[in-house]
Parts: structure tokens; C-alpha cells; sequence
């Protein structure tokens, strides 16, 4: 079959590799329709992440036809499926708890001392996010074995087209995670940093919830014209002071909530940022949490932080004395998938929710590596880029 | 350990060959003992503590895994299970004919298959299995399984305690990690591979095919 697999640093092909096999007993196979490139994606395009290895598949938002099942599997040939990006085994003690993302089963034995070292915890598995998430092989491919198929993919209706139900796989429950972990009331300020399609999506989530008003923040001016459009206020932070914007905009109190959609590769000028990217280049591992900063000096005492955006070493000049001081609660996390997916399938059905405004870009897989460079590189209009497996 | 009587430690196990384990002179838990009155005591386990244990290693680990005690215990003490997930057994056979008399077969870097000789030191139902080494065997170690109730609805806690002097000291114990053969590595794995089974019925992979799973296999050993 041919897959995108990850070459090195911003290099990426479609290569013809072997076809993927039932190997456990709950194992399926799926025919990929539609997959997606993710901001994820860039950073192990971008090489930040580590544990890479030459030739291994990416993509962890994809669905499609269920085409061979083992002996255990719930699913059924021609049934088709949205597969969520984290792999979660139903049965452990994070996963009754509906912590899915913490998996412990998930992650083959043998690969999780990396995480176990770094986090103190291993991490769960995850399609086509290196190998201290398991090392399994993404969806940006024509077919992929999917483990625990009984836990993971949701079955939807033919009347929905894949454009429609596509990221329930991972940036639509992450956008609403987010909102989520944001503690929403009604009387609510919220401002989420990034208007990508993590931030976008908790823009939406957050109105959904019934914040009063929702500011969003990036730099690009058609990205922020998406924000407007979902109903947000916008705030360029190339040309505004945003946390003085910030405290205007919240009549002086401070926002009630912040949402750092951004994650470890964050934009900008500010001194902490360049001392961040300059490390980061060099390799000595520090995330580049500007945003993250700037969301905690903003957010008014005793509010909450939401960070959905990804995150993966150390970081210096955290402001520890902000979160104390002020009483923050702080609140992150490899989405728990599973745990919104029917919910939100529900919600799309009855066109509360609609996702496809985010597409800019449709290509065929044969061309994923183009995707995965303009989705860098030309980020205002390359919002999202949903390839097409066999076209 | 702290709290343990001697001669609860027992038999020779899978990962002592694979470290490549001398022969015991002095029982660990004397030497643990001894060491015992110098530490204020608190309600860490034994193994976890700040301090060597002479010529000997003690590797400890527990799981939390969500089944029932009785289930897993039965599970374990069914040796015949046990290279289900312990990747470097390749089989257990009784051995004569008296009960609790094990041979193990235990595959060693460089394609040997160790022999090894044990005996069920001590075994209270659906609570503790110990063993220990036979005294004519090239390798001496001593291990024990414990299987409690954990706190409500989360299952049973199953703590793996293994003591083992190995071979060549600290260099012999690095190479051997470099090797992914630290018995303290395997140990872990294994008991993440017995929670995984029990939990979910079948070990993680991300092999995508059989084939490569087979080679993982054996990459593993
Ligand atoms: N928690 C999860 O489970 C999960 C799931 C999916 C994605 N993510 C993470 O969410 C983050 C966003 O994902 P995405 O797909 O939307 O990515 P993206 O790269 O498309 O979007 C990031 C946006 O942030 C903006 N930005 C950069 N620096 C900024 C700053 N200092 N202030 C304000 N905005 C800034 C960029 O201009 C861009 O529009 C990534 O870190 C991704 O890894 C997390
Ligand atoms: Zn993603
Ligand atoms: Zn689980």
C-alpha cells in the first residue's frame, strides 16, 4: 500500500510499504477514506518530538471502511468508521474512569520507558506519533490495523459525508475538552490563544457552552476571520498589546478563563519566545511555552487554564508564582477521545455543530508531503488539509 | 522486604540468567535484615529504599490490575501460563515427582536455553506464591508474587520482589541493560505484559504485521 512516512526533519514522502495485518484478536483493519494533517503533525514534522524513526507512518485522524476484523473485534466488514487518535483499551483503570488518553495498556511494554523516564508515568499509544507512544503506524495511508477496534472507532451513518464526521477523530473532542477543562459558566470571558483547528474548534465549543464572550488570538488575519465568524472577538497579537487588550476587553477584571491552543511551537517576538526557539534549534530541549505564559499573566485571579496544546519537555521561566498567587486552576491532556465522540457525533447530526468550514484544502495522499509543507508554511489559508487515500 | 522472614525468599528465576546471575553466598535477607535497623522505619517497601544490599540486587514492582484476586492468582500459580507473558520462558516443566518442583527453560542472549531447577518455598491460596533456586543450581535466587485487594473497585495490587547477585557487578549490569536485558527491565515488562493480558486479553503490539511481531518477539529476548 502507500503511506507518508516521516523521513526526518521536515521531510516526509509516500512510500509503498507492506499492508498492515490482523495481529491481536481485537484488531481491525481499516480502508482509509479521509485523513487529516494536524498541527500535531508539525511538530514531528518539525522534529521537536523525539523518538522519530525514519519510515514511520504518521496520521492520527482518519476513518473509513472497516475491511478485515479479528476474532474479537465488535466491528463488521463495510461498516464505516471514525477511528479516535488515541488507543485506549476499555478495561484498565483509566480507561473505567473514562481517562482514556492514560491508557496503560495501550502502549506496547517495551516502548513505554521513555515516557516513564520523562513523565514519571508512561504515556498511552497513539497512531502515528512516534515511538514514545507505542510506535504505531498512522492513517495518512491507505490502510491501517486499528488495536482494541471494539473500544476506539464509532460507527456513522452513510447520510453523513466523511467531511462531516472526519474530526471527530481528534480536533473537534479536543476543542471541546478544552472548553471543557475551562470550566464554563454563562456570565464567562474566555480567550483562547491559536486559531487553528484546535483553537477554532474550542471557540466554537466555548459559545456552545454559553461563555458571554470568547476572545481569540492569533496572527493571521484569515484565521481570525474564521474566529469572527464562529462569533469570537479577535486580537492580533502582532498589532496589539494583548494582555492590555485583554484587560480592556474584560472591563478590567481579567479573563475568566484562558486556552492555550498554540502548544510547544508558539510564533512571536517576545524575548522569552526567541531565547525558547534558539534552544529549541540547538537542541537542548526547552518547549517554547510563550503562550502559555502570556494566557496565565492574562487570566484574572482565580480562574482556570485549559491547555490542549501539546506540550513534550521542560520549560524555562514558567511563571510558577503567577499560578500560585493568583489561584489558577490548570487543566491539560491528550484528548479522552472516546469520551466525546458520541456526544459530539449527535451534535453534528443535528447540525448544531458543523466542522467542514475549516477545510481549505482537499488533496489526494500522493501529494501529502505539498500538504504538509503549505500547512506549515502558508498557515493563513492552509487551515486544514484533508487527504484522499487512492485519488 | 523489610518485612519479611528469610525464608519467605525463594527460587530461580527467569531474569537472573538473562543478567547472568553468580551463585548467592549470603542469604539476601539476612543481609537485608542487618540493614534494617539502620533505617528509620516508615511504610515504603523494602526495595524501594536508598541503600545497596551488597553483592545483591533486589528488583521490585507492583501493578494494579482490575480483576479479581483469585482470577489472577489462579492464573500465575497454572505455571504453564507463564511464558504467555514472560517473553525470555520458553517453557516450565514439573520436575519428579514432587509437587512444586519446577524446571525452567529460560532462553539466555546468544540463543542458550538455561535449565533451571526450582522449588515452591511458600504458597498461601490466592495470596502469595514464593520460590527459590534448588541448592545444586548454578544460579541462586530467590523471588515471590503477591496478590491484595486494592483500595474499592480497582482490582488487585500483584507485587513482583526478585533478589539477584549479578554477574560481573555494575558492568555486567549495564551491559546487559544496553542489552534491554536488565532483569530489572524484564521484570517490568512482564508484569506489564501479565497486567495486559489479564486485562484486555491480549498484549499490545504496534507491529502491523505477524511477522514483524514475531521479530519484536524476538528483538525482545
Ligand atoms: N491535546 C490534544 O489532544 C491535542 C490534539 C490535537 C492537537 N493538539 C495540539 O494543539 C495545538 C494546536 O493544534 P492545531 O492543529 O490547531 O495547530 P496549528 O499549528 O494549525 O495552529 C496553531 C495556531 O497558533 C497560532 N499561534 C502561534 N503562536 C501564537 C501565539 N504566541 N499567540 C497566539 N497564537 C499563536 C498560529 O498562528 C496558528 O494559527 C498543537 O500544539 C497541537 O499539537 C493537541
Ligand atoms: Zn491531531
Ligand atoms: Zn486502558
Amino acid at each position: 500500500m502507500r503511506a507518508l512516512t516521516w523521513q526526518g526533519t521536515k521531510k516526509v514522502s509516500v512510500e509503498t510499504v507492506a499492508d498492515p495485518e490482523i495481529v491481536n484478536p481485537r484488531d481491525a483493519i481499516i480502508r482509509v477514506t479521509s485523513t487529516a494533517i494536524c498541527g500535531s503533525d508539525l511538530h514531528l514534522y518539525d522534529g521537536v518530538i523525539p523518538s522519530m524513526q525514519p519510515g514511520d507512518i504518521l496520521g492520527h485522524e482518519f476513518m473509513g471502511e472497516v475491511v478485515e476484523t479479528g476474532s474479537d473485534s465488535s466491528l463488521e466488514k463495510g461498516q464505516r468508521v471514525v477511528v479516535p487518535f488515541t488507543i485506549s483499551c476499555g478495561g484498565c483503570f483509566h480507561c473505567r474512569i473514562t481517562q482514556y488518553s492514560a491508557c496503560e495498556n495501550s502502549n506496547p511494554p517495551e516502548k513505554q520507558d521513555m515516557s516513564e523516564k520523562l513523565y514519571g508515568h508512561p504515556m498511552a499509544g497513539i497512531f502515528g506519533y512516534s515511538h514514545m507512544t507505542g510506535g504505531y503506524a498512522g492513517g495518512q495511508a491507505e490502510y491501517v490495523r486499528v488495536p482494541f477496534s471494539d473500544v476506539g472507532p464509532i460507527v456513522v451513518p452513510d447520510h453523513l459525508d466523511d467531511e462531516k464526521v472526519l474530526f471527530l477523530s481528534d480536533i473537534l473532542p479536543t476543542g471541546w475538552m478544552a472548553a471543557e477543562n475551562a470550566d464554563i459558566g454563562p456570565d464567562d470571558t474566555v480567550a483562547v490563544w491559536g486559531c487553528g483547528p484546535v483553537g477554532l474548534f474550542a471557540v466554537q465549543s466555548a459559545l456552545l457552552m454559553g461563555a458571554a464572550k470568547v476572545i481569540a488570538i492569533d496572527h493571521y488575519p484569515h484565521r481570525l476571520e474564521l474566529a469572527r465568524q464562529l462569533g469570537a472577538e479577535t486580537i492580533n497579537f502582532r498589532t496589539s498589546d494583548v494582555r492590555e487588550a485583554l484587560m480592556e476587553m474584560s472591563g478590567g477584571i481579567g479573563v475568566d478563563a484562558v486556552i492555550d491552543a498554540v502548544g510547544m511551537e508558539a510564533h512571536g517576538f517576545a524575548v522569552d519566545n526567541m531565547l525558547d526557539i534558539a534552544k529549541q534549534t540547538v537542541g537542548i530541549g526547552a518547549d517554547r511555552a510563550s503562550a502559555l505564559k502570556q494566557a496565565i499573566l492574562a487570566v484574572r485571579p482565580g480562574g482556570r487554564v485549559s491547555v490542549p496544546g501539546v506540550y513534550g519537555g521542560m520549560t524555562d521561566k514558567f511563571p510558577l508564582g503567577a499560578l500560585m498567587e493568583k489561584g489558577l486552576q490548570l487543566r491539560t491532556g491528550q484528548t479522552h477521545v472516546q469520551r466525546y465522540m458520541k456526544d459530539l457525533l449527535g451534535r453534528i447530526e443535528e447540525g448544531e455543530i458543523d466542522t467542514t468550514f475549516l477545510i481549505s484544502h482537499r488533496l489526494p495522499l500522493e501529494q501529502a508531503a505539498e500538504g504538509y509543507r503549505q500547512f506549515r508554511d502558508a498557515q493563513d489559508s492552509w487551515t486544514k488539509v484533508v487527504l484522499k487515500p487512492g485519488g | 522486604m523489610r518485612n519479611e522472614h528469610p525464608d519467605r525468599w525463594a527460587s530461580r528465576w527467569p531474569y537472573l540468567a538473562l543478567a547472568g546471575v553468580g551463585l548467592a553466598a549470603i542469604p539476601l535477607a539476612a543481609a537485608a535484615r542487618r540493614r534494617r535497623r539502620e533505617v528509620d522505619p516508615d511504610s515504603a517497601p523494602g526495595y524501594t529504599a536508598r541503600r545497596d544490599f551488597g553483592d545483591y540486587r533486589v528488583v521490585g514492582r507492583s501493578v494494579t490490575i482490575a480483576r479479581p484476586r483469585a482470577e489472577l492468582f489462579a492464573f500465575w500459580r497454572d505455571f504453564q501460563n507463564l511464558p504467555r507473558f514472560m517473553v525470555n520462558l520458553e517453557k516450565i516443566e514439573p520436575s519428579g515427582e514432587e509437587p512444586g518442583h519446577n524446571t525452567w527453560h529460560i532462553r539466555a542472549p546468544g540463543g542458550r536455553v538455561f535449565a533451571v531447577d526450582t522449588r515452591i518455598a511458600r504458597e498461601v491460596d490466592g495470596e502469595l506464591i514464593a520460590w527459590r533456586s534448588t541448592e545444586d543450581s548454578e544460579i541462586d535466587t530467590e523471588g515471590r508474587v503477591t496478590f491484595e485487594d486494592a483500595p474499592g473497585e480497582r482490582g488487585t495490587r500483584v507485587s513482583l520482589i526478585i533478589a539477584y547477585k549479578p554477574k560481573g557487578g555494575a558492568i555486567g549490569e549495564a551491559i546487559a541493560t544496553l542489552a534491554q536485558r536488565s532483569p530489572e527491565l524484564q521484570a517490568r515488562h512482564d508484569l506489564k505484559r501479565f497486567k495486559m493480558l489479564m486485562e484486555t486479553g491480549e498484549i499490545a503490539t504496534s507491529a502491523r504485521t505477524r511477522s514483524e511481531r514475531q521479530h519484536q518477539l524476538e528483538e525482545a529476548r
